[in-house]
């Protein structure tokens, strides 16, 4: 049996700058993991899509602008209804510190926010991981 | 696991994604889904595209798929980028280019490290092909990773092969020579839009002359401008055209055994060597041969023949 943990990486939202999400792209890849990373201005569709065919056991959703409680909750809430309920969820971005728990509750586990180390992510996805 | 393999008949696309993260792992559940699902496999056409790094696979595979779904076919992608030998992981960055078709159920798209094998596919590779096949697809498209010059394992599983140059590079031309030139059933010259089409077809069309000596077919070249849609239903007239001269030769059923034969040739290797070097068989002998050819108390040969006495017996 040869596991990897498989990670998608997707940018929701309008905004234009994806150096964070490529960042942790790369450590999670140096990390040992399969990385399936979408690009820019993904719909919370497109991402539940791509997370059932590419079976990733995690997606970290990466966001800039101010829209991150509706994005982050549309991707919880597809996710949901279809059923998904062993992949593990993580954010990063600005995001004040008031949103945190609202996202938590959402149902994504981890925020991580600006100034954050690669290795932090990297330890909490392995400790996290559900299958 | 009794009707994973039911589901992926019926086209149900959290089962086929299942069962390839089984087959993928080299999971025992996987043999059990992957024999039932065979009777229903045949129907798909596959072809492989290959060339060099940034020549515009992805983006050729995207339009391909947006031209097939006009036709009302249904097509499912593989899409093979490296895996780091050093750490393992892989940077899989080939749906940047066909984001749009994530949300169409009439298409499915899988994402694959080599995982350690060379030759530009990965191992379960045949495994994904039989599984998009027997969930409906007509077309499967398998982008092999950015060849240097020895990746060529792409003909093992594809009907039709495309290889992909673009203009003005003359490491190109040169790739051709080392052994790319075999495998071609279609070249496509993308990025036409970009200075030195001409010449790349010229150079092209003068060392297929030289090649093609004595084949019954010609070696087509082909310009596209993927970026823009521009040459694409060309192509697939091509690919018909292809798939014509296969099927009126008989080369068809001969491709199609060639590829159960790597399939076979894999399922073996693969199973082999996860028994020997398993915790429960002989990993332990293994790692003891190892040291005592460190230390010159026997040879490789002699070690090697020991593991597999002990198999052969
Ligand atoms: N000028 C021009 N650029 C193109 C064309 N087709 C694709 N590109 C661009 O070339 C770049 C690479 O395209 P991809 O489709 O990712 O190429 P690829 O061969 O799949 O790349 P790898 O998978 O990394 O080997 C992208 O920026 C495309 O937009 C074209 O016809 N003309
Ligand atoms: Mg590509």
């Amino acid at each position: 049996m040869d596991q990897k943990i498989r990670v998608l990486i997707a940018k929701p939202g309008l905004d234009g700058h994806d150096r964070g999400a490529k960042i942790v792209a790369r450590a999670l890849r140096d990390a040992g993991m399969e990385v399936v990373y979408t690009g820019l201005h993904q719909t919370a569709e497109m991402i539940v899509e791509t997370a059932i065919q590419e079976d990733v056991n995690v997606i970290g959703l990466s966001l800039l602008s101010g829209a991150h409680m509706t994005l982050f909750k549309d991707v919880t809430k597809l996710l949901n209804a279809k059923g998904l309920n062993d992949v593990l969820i993580i954010g990063g971005g600005i995001i004040p510190e008031e949103d945190v728990s609202k996202l938590k509750k959402a149902g994504v586990s981890g925020v991580f926010g600006p100034g954050t180390h690669c290795e932090d992510i990297v330890r909490f996805i392995r400790k996290n991981v559900k299958k | 696991m009794n009707d994973i393999a039911a589901k992926v008949l019926e086209g149900d696309q959290r089962s086929i994604a299942r069962l390839i993260t089984l087959a993928e792992n080299g999971s025992p559940l996987a043999a059990s889904g992957m024999k039932k699902i065979h009777p229903y496999t045949g129907n798909a056409y596959v072809i492989g595209i290959t060339g060099v790094m940034g020549s515009g696979k992805s983006t050729l595979i995207y339009e391909l798929t947006k031209e097939y779904r006009r036709k009302g076919l249904k097509v499912g992608i593989i899409a093979i980028d490296p895996t780091s030998p050093f750490s393992g992981g892989a940077l899989l960055g080939d749906r940047i280019r066909m984001m749009d078709l994530a949300t169409d159920d009439g298409v499915f798209i899988r994402s694959m490290g080599t995982r350690g094998m060379l030759g530009g596919l990965t191992s379960a590779v045949y495994d994904v092909v039989e599984i998009l096949d027997a969930s409906g697809k007509d077309l499967v498209l398998v982008e092999t990773v950015g060849v240097g010059q020895a990746e060529v394992d792409v003909i093992k599983i594809a009907d039709t092969t495309l290889v992909v140059l673009v203009p003005g590079l003359g490491d190109s031309i040169q790739t051709i020579k080392a052994g790319i030139m075999e495998i071609a059933d279609i070249y496509i010259v993308n990025k036409a839009d970009r200075f030195g089409v001409e010449q790349a077809v010229a150079e092209l069309e003068s060392l297929i002359d030289i090649a093609c000596t004595g084949k019954d077919r010609k070696t087509p070249v082909l310009t596209t401008v993927a970026k823009e849609n521009k040459g694409i239903v060309e192509l697939i007239n091509e690919i018909e055209n292809h798939k014509k001269h296969l099927k009126k030769t008989k080369m068809f059923d001969a491709k199609r055994r060639k590829r159960y034969e790597a399939e076979l040739v894999e399922i073996i290797r693969k199973r082999l060597m996860n028994f020997i070097f398993d915790e429960s068989t002989f990993k332990g002998k293994v790692e003891s041969l190892i040291d005592q050819i460190s230390k010159k108390e026997v040879d490789p040969y002699t070690a090697a023949e020991e593991i597999l006495g002990k198999i052969l017996k």
